[in-house]
């Protein structure tokens, strides 16, 4: 909004009519189609505070502000605990982000030797490697190719994510918007308390319940396959995703919901319409959360996937996905080995697959965020 | 307006049809959950007496109890903790007492949340190379505690940062206006306020570190062990390994199907039971808190 008054008499379409003097206190509020948004109340800046001159005394130079801003700005001398505990606590947060660096340092260094050749053996091209689709690593004669592989983890994420989401953000919807405060504050820590069962007894789940089942009520050779895993890991994802969008469709601010509601909406029509594009940035952020479980997820797909090393052509088939890859072969590799360089390898490409799935649902949150 | 175009009735319709479906999606996943919990607990309570809790495994792991898995689970979990509970509380309070709020400590924070997200399996190449290789730990509880511990490290950092955020300014000013220096403000007024909540994300790792399996195959599990580990560079059993031996390579699969669910049930006993501690903390803290 502008400041110039005649300017401002000339919208008729604002409610309230503003004395040019007086600063604007409300705000006009613009719905359309669902999305709604805020227009900035402007105020006229304040006129500095001077400080009242005592009797007797000069005139004081500064104003409150600039008082207070002088003093905020003087260094209190540290004593020897203070410096010290200072440095403590900023070596643990060194400690703490450090790690992440370490991790790819190590990662790096011991899967580097890779592309040299090494022992007689030639080193392994990064186009092989990556887009190679033979994966036998025990061979007298090796091929490390591991497109299979980061497909078989791909091929898991996309269908249990696909299983989970309209679960979750179903579920989330129910504890937010449709349940009352009673049922809510029992469920969601029960959902909660879900997500921290162990994989391994999902993964005992899959084999020893659905596996059989699949296999009988689908006649299939084997019931340990892609389909199997992306259930279980559904299971997994389920808890995660509903909790998170249960706290992003929450955090929509109650007043915009009322509106709605007072402009004769439903419930489904408020939910669908108004809350569910305000809360977005928070409820995509739940699901690529979800979906960076399911891919470093390793228990359950080593225990269910089947474990052949093949790009999946259909959900029952058997996938071999990185991370089981490296949970299941690392143990029997003698250390320094190609195999064991190979396994590294693979430990780089799964932390940058979820370096990217983080990054991206931080910077979602942080638009989110800063749009609200 | 986006109303236009439908009757009241219509509208009606589809709102009773939407709230039928969100309610049925609810309460099937509810519905899958409960009875997966349920299974579980009736499979595997047969399994469990006292000498299942109190016993070695006999006849290849195919008789006798899994006590020591559990002692190694413990071992390791709470080993893990000396590690994480100190570094991520001292970065906690770094990071929100004494950091100035820039790019840096953004950085940070960023570097905290993704490490949060690699998979666990990542964490145990890195404690593979680290701790069993490079620093020469063998494969040992040593090297599993401190990779669980650098695995749990940024949950507790989150948490308790989170927690440390939640005390008022007003306490930091307060403390801050009575003379106190920033340390004994942070040790007398913010921590003691704090603490409840920061210990609740620690519990809550403990338990996750007491349900990982692929880590600590990696760095320090053995399938079996004649006896209780007595120093930090011993292999350990673990209850989560157990399972998983149990069940793929073990000598009789379709034998051990109850020792297999007895152990774990056992294991979500421990895992579901710090869980649950943590929520009913958190939720009673929710309600005292004064401010």
């Amino acid at each position: 909004m502008t400041k110039d008054p005649t300017e401002q008499k000339q919208k008729p379409r604002d409610l309230v009519e503003k004395s040019p003097d007086e600063p604007t206190l409300s705000s006009v509020v613009s719905v359309t189609d669902g999305a709604v948004f805020f227009d900035e109340v402007d105020e006229k800046p304040k006129p500095p505070l001077k400080i009242p001159s005592l009797e007797g005394q000069p005139e004081a130079k500064e104003t409150y502000q600039e008082a207070f801003s002088r003093a905020i700005a003087l260094k209190p001398r540290l004593s020897k605990t203070e410096h010290g505990s200072r440095l403590v606590f900023l070596l643990c947060a060194i400690l703490a982000m450090g790690q992440m660096l370490l991790i790819m340092v190590f990662l790096f260094t011991e899967s580097f030797g890779l592309l040299f050749s090494q022992g007689g053996s030639p080193g392994v091209s990064l186009g092989s490697f990556l887009f190679g689709r033979d994966w036998y690593p025990t061979y007298p004669d090796p091929s490390f190719g591991a497109l299979a592989l980061i497909c078989g983890s791909l091929a898991v994420t996309v269908v249990s994510t696909a299983l989970a989401t309209p679960l979750g953000l179903g579920l989330a919807m129910f504890l937010s918007c449709v349940a009352g405060r009673r049922t809510r504050e029992w469920v969601k820590p029960a959902v909660e308390l879900l997500a921290s069962v162990p994989s391994v007894v999902l993964g005992l789940v899959g084999m020893v319940v659905i596996a059989p089942f699949l296999q009988e009520t689908l006649n299939l050779p084997t019931g340990l396959n892609l389909l199997n895993a992306s259930l279980i890991l559904a299971i997994m994802a389920t808890p995660t995703i509903a909790s998170l969008g249960e706290d992003a469709l929450s955090a929509v601010p109650q007043d915009i919901k009322d509106a709605s509601y007072a402009l004769g909406a439903t419930r489904w029509e408020t939910i669908w319409r108004v809350t569910t594009p305000a809360a977005l940035g928070g409820l995509s952020t739940a699901v690529i959360l979800g979906l960076g479980r399911s891919l470093g997820e390793t228990m359950v797909v080593l225990m269910v996937a089947g474990g052949a090393a093949q790009i999946p052509n259909s959900l029952f088939d058997s996938v071999r996905p990185l991370t089981s890859t490296l949970a299941a072969e690392m143990g029997e590799t003698a250390i320094g080995s190609r195999h064991y360089q190979v396994l590294f390898a693979l430990g780089v490409i799964l932390f940058f697959m979820t370096l990217a799935f983080n990054l991206l649902a931080w910077y979602l949150s942080r638009r989110w965020r800063s749009r609200r | 307006m986006f109303l236009i175009g439908y009757s009241k009735e219509a509208r009606k319709k589809r709102d009773i049809l939407a709230t039928t479906v969100i309610v049925a999606l609810a309460g099937f996943i509810l519905l899958v959950l409960a009875s997966l919990l349920i299974y579980i607990l009736v499979q595997g309570i047969s399994a469990i007496n006292w000498e299942f809790l109190t016993q070695f495994p006999r006849e290849s792991m195919t008789k006798g109890g899994i006590l020591p898995a559990i002692v190694g689970t413990l071992y390791l979990a709470l080993g893990s903790m000396v590690i994480s509970i100190p570094l991520g509380f001292g970065a906690a309070i770094y990071l929100s007492e004494y950091a100035k709020q820039g790019a840096l400590v953004s950085i940070i924070r960023l570097g905290v949340a993704n490490l949060a997200g690699v998979p666990s399996v990542v964490f145990g190449l890195f404690g593979l190379s680290l701790f069993v290789t490079t620093f020469g730990f063998g494969r040992s509880l040593l090297s599993g505690c401190l990779t669980l511990g650098l695995l749990t490290l940024p949950t507790v950092t989150a948490a308790a940062e989170e927690a440390l955020r939640q005390t008022p300014a007003s306490f930091r000013e307060a403390a801050l206006a009575l003379g106190a220096n920033r340390f004994q403000a942070i040790r007398q007024v913010i921590l003691p306020a704090a603490l409840p909540g920061m210990l609740t994300g620690a519990i809550l790792a403990l338990g996750r570190a007491a349900g990982e399996t692929a880590p600590i195959t990696l760095t320090s599990a053995t399938s079996f062990s004649p006896s209780l580990p007595d120093s930090p560079f011993n292999e350990a059993m673990a209850l989560t390994t157990h399972v998983y031996n149990l069940a793929t390579n073990g000598a009789n699969i379709a034998g051990t199907k109850h020792l297999q669910f007895g152990t774990s049930l056992v294991l979500m006993a421990i895992v579901l039971g710090l869980s649950l501690a943590a929520v009913v903390l958190r939720a009673r803290l929710r309600r005292s808190r004064k401010w």
